[in-house]
Protein backbone atom coordinates (compact mmCIF):
# COMPACT_ATOMS: atom_id res chain seq x y z
CA UNK A 1 0.00 0.00 0.00
CA UNK A 2 1.24 3.25 -0.92
CA UNK A 3 1.58 5.57 1.23
CA UNK A 4 -0.16 9.08 0.79
CA UNK A 5 1.94 12.26 -0.21
CA UNK A 6 3.11 13.42 2.61
CA UNK A 7 1.24 17.09 3.75
CA UNK A 8 3.82 19.97 3.14
CA UNK A 9 4.69 21.61 6.42
CA UNK A 10 3.93 25.50 6.12
CA UNK A 11 5.78 27.46 8.72
CA UNK A 12 3.78 30.53 10.05
CA UNK A 13 5.34 34.05 8.47
CA UNK A 14 7.98 35.10 10.58
CA UNK A 15 7.25 38.71 10.96
CA UNK A 16 10.22 40.15 8.79
CA UNK A 17 12.42 43.19 9.84
CA UNK A 18 15.94 44.01 8.75
CA UNK A 19 17.31 42.81 11.80
CA UNK A 20 16.02 39.07 11.49
CA UNK A 21 17.34 38.93 7.37
CA UNK A 22 20.57 37.51 8.01
CA UNK A 23 18.84 34.50 9.89
CA UNK A 24 16.66 33.92 7.27
CA UNK A 25 17.33 31.03 4.69
CA UNK A 26 15.75 32.88 1.49
CA UNK A 27 15.24 36.41 0.35
CA UNK A 28 12.70 37.89 -2.28
CA UNK A 29 14.61 40.46 -3.99
CA UNK A 30 12.84 42.90 -6.18
CA UNK A 31 14.49 44.49 -9.28
CA UNK A 32 14.92 47.97 -10.61
CA UNK A 33 12.94 48.34 -14.03
CA UNK A 34 12.21 50.84 -16.16
CA UNK A 35 8.36 50.70 -16.61
CA UNK A 36 7.10 50.08 -13.49
CA UNK A 37 5.96 53.46 -11.77
CA UNK A 38 7.52 54.53 -8.03
CA UNK A 39 4.30 55.07 -6.93
CA UNK A 40 2.74 51.26 -7.76
CA UNK A 41 5.69 49.50 -6.48
CA UNK A 42 5.50 51.55 -3.16
CA UNK A 43 1.34 50.84 -3.26
CA UNK A 44 2.40 47.03 -4.21
CA UNK A 45 4.98 46.16 -1.41
CA UNK A 46 2.09 48.07 1.69
CA UNK A 47 -0.36 45.53 0.09
CA UNK A 48 1.17 42.45 -0.18
CA UNK A 49 3.24 42.56 2.76
CA UNK A 50 1.59 44.98 4.66
CA UNK A 51 4.25 47.07 5.38
CA UNK A 52 3.84 51.14 6.33
CA UNK A 53 3.95 53.22 4.07
CA UNK A 54 7.33 54.83 4.89
CA UNK A 55 9.06 51.25 4.60
CA UNK A 56 7.50 50.42 1.49
CA UNK A 57 8.51 53.89 0.11
CA UNK A 58 12.06 53.38 1.37
CA UNK A 59 12.26 49.84 0.02
CA UNK A 60 11.18 51.46 -3.42
CA UNK A 61 13.68 54.04 -3.03
CA UNK A 62 16.61 51.20 -2.54
CA UNK A 63 15.26 49.24 -5.73
CA UNK A 64 15.26 52.47 -7.94
CA UNK A 65 18.93 53.94 -6.70
CA UNK A 66 20.54 50.74 -5.79
CA UNK A 67 18.95 48.40 -8.34
CA UNK A 68 17.45 46.26 -6.01
CA UNK A 69 15.96 45.01 -2.98
CA UNK A 70 15.64 42.41 -0.24
CA UNK A 71 11.81 42.91 0.38
CA UNK A 72 11.13 39.57 2.71
CA UNK A 73 12.53 37.07 4.03
CA UNK A 74 11.93 33.54 5.54
CA UNK A 75 11.83 29.84 4.44
CA UNK A 76 11.91 28.96 1.04
CA UNK A 77 8.00 28.39 0.88
CA UNK A 78 6.80 31.29 2.40
CA UNK A 79 9.50 33.33 -0.54
CA UNK A 80 8.30 30.92 -3.35
CA UNK A 81 4.69 32.47 -2.39
CA UNK A 82 6.11 36.01 -1.70
CA UNK A 83 7.73 35.79 -5.38
CA UNK A 84 4.78 34.15 -6.82
CA UNK A 85 2.34 37.04 -5.38
CA UNK A 86 4.95 40.25 -6.92
CA UNK A 87 5.03 38.59 -10.52
CA UNK A 88 1.28 38.67 -10.14
CA UNK A 89 1.19 42.04 -9.21
CA UNK A 90 4.06 42.38 -12.10
CA UNK A 91 6.91 43.45 -10.28
CA UNK A 92 10.39 41.57 -11.40
CA UNK A 93 11.02 39.52 -8.40
CA UNK A 94 13.43 36.67 -7.93
CA UNK A 95 14.43 34.57 -5.24
CA UNK A 96 17.80 34.01 -3.84
CA UNK A 97 19.54 31.94 -0.81
CA UNK A 98 20.68 34.72 2.22
CA UNK A 99 24.55 34.74 1.64
CA UNK B 1 -10.09 61.19 -19.16
CA UNK B 2 -9.02 63.80 -16.53
CA UNK B 3 -7.77 61.21 -13.39
CA UNK B 4 -9.55 59.09 -11.33
CA UNK B 5 -11.34 60.84 -8.17
CA UNK B 6 -12.46 59.43 -4.87
CA UNK B 7 -15.86 59.79 -4.15
CA UNK B 8 -17.91 58.53 -0.88
CA UNK B 9 -17.15 56.78 2.23
CA UNK B 10 -16.67 53.85 3.69
CA UNK B 11 -18.17 50.68 2.26
CA UNK B 12 -19.57 53.24 -0.62
CA UNK B 13 -16.24 54.54 -1.54
CA UNK B 14 -15.07 54.65 -5.54
CA UNK B 15 -12.73 55.68 -7.48
CA UNK B 16 -14.44 56.90 -10.57
CA UNK B 17 -12.92 58.47 -13.92
CA UNK B 18 -14.61 59.12 -17.09
CA UNK B 19 -12.56 57.83 -20.55
CA UNK B 20 -13.56 58.76 -23.74
CA UNK B 21 -14.74 56.79 -26.67
CA UNK B 22 -11.38 56.41 -27.96
CA UNK B 23 -9.61 56.18 -24.72
CA UNK B 24 -11.61 52.91 -24.29
CA UNK B 25 -11.31 51.33 -27.61
CA UNK B 26 -7.55 51.72 -27.28
CA UNK B 27 -7.10 50.17 -23.52
CA UNK B 28 -9.91 47.71 -24.83
CA UNK B 29 -7.30 47.20 -27.75
CA UNK B 30 -3.91 46.68 -25.79
CA UNK B 31 -5.79 44.45 -23.15
CA UNK B 32 -7.34 42.03 -25.66
CA UNK B 33 -3.90 41.81 -26.67
CA UNK B 34 -2.14 40.97 -23.76
CA UNK B 35 -5.27 38.40 -23.22
CA UNK B 36 -4.39 37.14 -26.64
CA UNK B 37 -0.82 36.67 -26.15
CA UNK B 38 -1.03 34.78 -22.76
CA UNK B 39 -3.61 32.52 -23.91
CA UNK B 40 -0.94 31.68 -26.86
CA UNK B 41 1.62 30.75 -24.00
CA UNK B 42 -1.69 28.42 -22.49
CA UNK B 43 -1.77 27.16 -26.26
CA UNK B 44 1.38 25.95 -26.00
CA UNK B 45 1.62 24.12 -23.36
CA UNK B 46 -1.66 21.68 -23.31
CA UNK B 47 -2.95 20.35 -20.22
CA UNK B 48 -1.76 16.45 -19.81
CA UNK B 49 -3.18 13.63 -19.72
CA UNK B 50 -1.71 13.40 -16.22
CA UNK B 51 -2.81 17.14 -15.55
CA UNK B 52 -6.63 16.31 -16.20
CA UNK B 53 -6.31 13.13 -14.03
CA UNK B 54 -4.75 14.64 -11.05
CA UNK B 55 -6.14 18.79 -11.34
CA UNK B 56 -2.41 19.84 -10.84
CA UNK B 57 -1.40 21.69 -13.35
CA UNK B 58 2.31 21.87 -14.54
CA UNK B 59 3.86 24.47 -17.27
CA UNK B 60 6.51 24.68 -19.12
CA UNK B 61 10.07 24.92 -17.65
CA UNK B 62 11.31 27.30 -20.08
CA UNK B 63 11.18 31.17 -20.53
CA UNK B 64 9.51 32.36 -22.80
CA UNK B 65 11.30 33.32 -26.31
CA UNK B 66 9.19 36.24 -27.12
CA UNK B 67 10.89 39.13 -24.36
CA UNK B 68 7.08 40.80 -24.02
CA UNK B 69 5.77 37.46 -22.04
CA UNK B 70 8.81 36.62 -20.69
CA UNK B 71 8.96 39.91 -18.65
CA UNK B 72 5.18 39.16 -17.87
CA UNK B 73 6.09 35.82 -16.74
CA UNK B 74 9.40 36.34 -14.99
CA UNK B 75 12.41 33.57 -13.99
CA UNK B 76 11.71 32.81 -10.32
CA UNK B 77 15.62 32.72 -9.16
CA UNK B 78 18.75 33.53 -11.32
CA UNK B 79 21.34 31.43 -9.09
CA UNK B 80 19.55 27.86 -10.12
CA UNK B 81 18.76 27.36 -13.85
CA UNK B 82 17.03 24.07 -12.85
CA UNK B 83 15.31 25.58 -9.75
CA UNK B 84 14.05 28.19 -11.78
CA UNK B 85 12.86 25.35 -14.58
CA UNK B 86 10.97 23.40 -11.71
CA UNK B 87 9.10 26.31 -10.11
CA UNK B 88 8.21 28.17 -13.68
CA UNK B 89 6.37 24.95 -14.13
CA UNK B 90 4.88 24.79 -10.91
CA UNK B 91 3.45 28.03 -11.15
CA UNK B 92 2.92 29.73 -14.40
CA UNK B 93 -0.88 27.73 -14.99
CA UNK B 94 -1.58 30.36 -12.55
CA UNK B 95 0.14 33.55 -12.80
CA UNK B 96 -1.47 33.20 -16.23
CA UNK B 97 -4.85 32.72 -15.32
CA UNK B 98 -4.54 35.36 -12.80
CA UNK B 99 -3.52 37.64 -15.46
CA UNK B 100 -5.78 37.08 -17.48
CA UNK B 101 -8.55 37.12 -15.10
CA UNK B 102 -7.74 40.81 -14.28
CA UNK B 103 -7.36 41.77 -18.06
CA UNK B 104 -10.77 40.27 -18.26
CA UNK B 105 -12.42 41.93 -15.60
CA UNK B 106 -11.00 45.21 -16.68
CA UNK B 107 -12.53 44.51 -19.81
CA UNK B 108 -16.30 43.93 -18.45
CA UNK B 109 -15.78 47.23 -16.64
CA UNK B 110 -14.59 49.12 -19.52
CA UNK B 111 -17.60 51.22 -21.07
CA UNK B 112 -18.62 49.77 -24.69
CA UNK B 113 -18.18 53.66 -26.00
CA UNK B 114 -16.57 55.59 -23.30
CA UNK B 115 -18.22 57.13 -20.50
CA UNK B 116 -17.69 57.14 -16.74
CA UNK B 117 -16.20 54.35 -14.46
CA UNK B 118 -16.93 53.58 -10.69
CA UNK B 119 -14.60 50.96 -9.27
CA UNK B 120 -14.83 49.59 -5.69
CA UNK B 121 -10.99 49.56 -4.18
CA UNK B 122 -10.93 45.99 -4.74
CA UNK B 123 -12.08 46.36 -8.44
CA UNK B 124 -9.61 49.50 -8.64
CA UNK B 125 -6.97 46.90 -7.57
CA UNK B 126 -7.42 44.65 -10.36
CA UNK B 127 -7.63 47.52 -12.51
CA UNK B 128 -4.22 48.27 -11.47
CA UNK B 129 -2.77 45.18 -12.25
CA UNK B 130 -4.36 44.76 -15.33
CA UNK B 131 -2.98 48.24 -16.44
CA UNK B 132 0.58 47.45 -15.13
CA UNK B 133 0.30 44.37 -17.33
CA UNK B 134 -0.36 45.89 -20.22
CA UNK B 135 2.23 48.81 -19.62
CA UNK B 136 4.81 46.21 -19.19
CA UNK B 137 4.45 44.60 -22.42
CA UNK B 138 3.82 48.03 -24.64
CA UNK B 139 6.50 49.42 -22.42
CA UNK B 140 9.32 46.01 -23.40
CA UNK B 141 7.86 46.17 -26.86
CA UNK B 142 8.90 49.81 -27.23
CA UNK B 143 12.21 49.14 -25.27
CA UNK B 144 11.01 51.84 -22.77
CA UNK B 145 14.49 52.68 -20.36
CA UNK B 146 14.98 55.34 -17.60
CA UNK B 147 17.16 57.47 -19.74
CA UNK B 148 14.53 58.08 -22.77
CA UNK B 149 13.81 61.24 -23.54
CA UNK B 150 9.79 61.87 -23.27
CA UNK B 151 9.62 62.35 -26.37
CA UNK B 152 11.33 60.47 -28.86
CA UNK B 153 12.49 62.29 -32.45
CA UNK B 154 9.48 62.01 -35.32
CA UNK B 155 12.12 59.83 -37.23
CA UNK B 156 12.25 57.06 -34.50
CA UNK B 157 9.95 54.57 -35.81
CA UNK B 158 8.61 53.97 -32.01
CA UNK B 159 7.39 57.86 -31.79
CA UNK B 160 3.46 57.49 -32.66
CA UNK B 161 2.96 55.04 -29.69
CA UNK B 162 5.08 56.74 -26.82
CA UNK B 163 1.55 58.67 -26.67
CA UNK B 164 -0.19 55.56 -25.84
CA UNK B 165 2.59 54.66 -23.18
CA UNK B 166 2.65 57.80 -21.59
CA UNK B 167 -1.26 57.91 -21.28
CA UNK B 168 -1.48 54.91 -19.87
CA UNK B 169 1.41 56.14 -17.28
CA UNK B 170 -1.27 58.90 -16.49
CA UNK B 171 -4.05 56.78 -16.12
CA UNK B 172 -1.87 53.81 -13.79
CA UNK B 173 -0.68 56.27 -12.04
CA UNK B 174 -3.42 58.37 -11.10
CA UNK B 175 -5.53 55.28 -9.78
CA UNK B 176 -2.80 54.49 -7.54
CA UNK B 177 -2.84 57.98 -5.76
CA UNK B 178 -6.76 58.12 -5.05
CA UNK B 179 -6.65 54.46 -4.15
CA UNK B 180 -4.05 55.28 -1.56
CA UNK B 181 -5.98 57.49 -0.08
CA UNK B 182 -8.62 55.19 0.54
CA UNK B 183 -7.70 52.94 3.94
Amino acid sequence: MAAPLPATTRQVDPSVDEDSLADTPWQAIVWNDPVNLMSYVTYVLQKLFGYPEPKATALMLDVHHKGKAAVSAGDKDKIEGDVAKLHAAGLWATMQKTS
Amino acid sequence: MNGWKKTGRGSKVRLVATLEAQEAAVLRGLLTEVRGMLAGRSDDNPADELAVLTGIRTGPSTRPTDRVLARLLPDFTMEDADLAAGLRSLHEPALIEAKDAAAAQTLDQLPETGGRIELTPDQADTWLTALNDVRLALGTALDVSEDMPEDLPEEDPRSAHMGVYHWLTFVQDSLVQSRMQVR
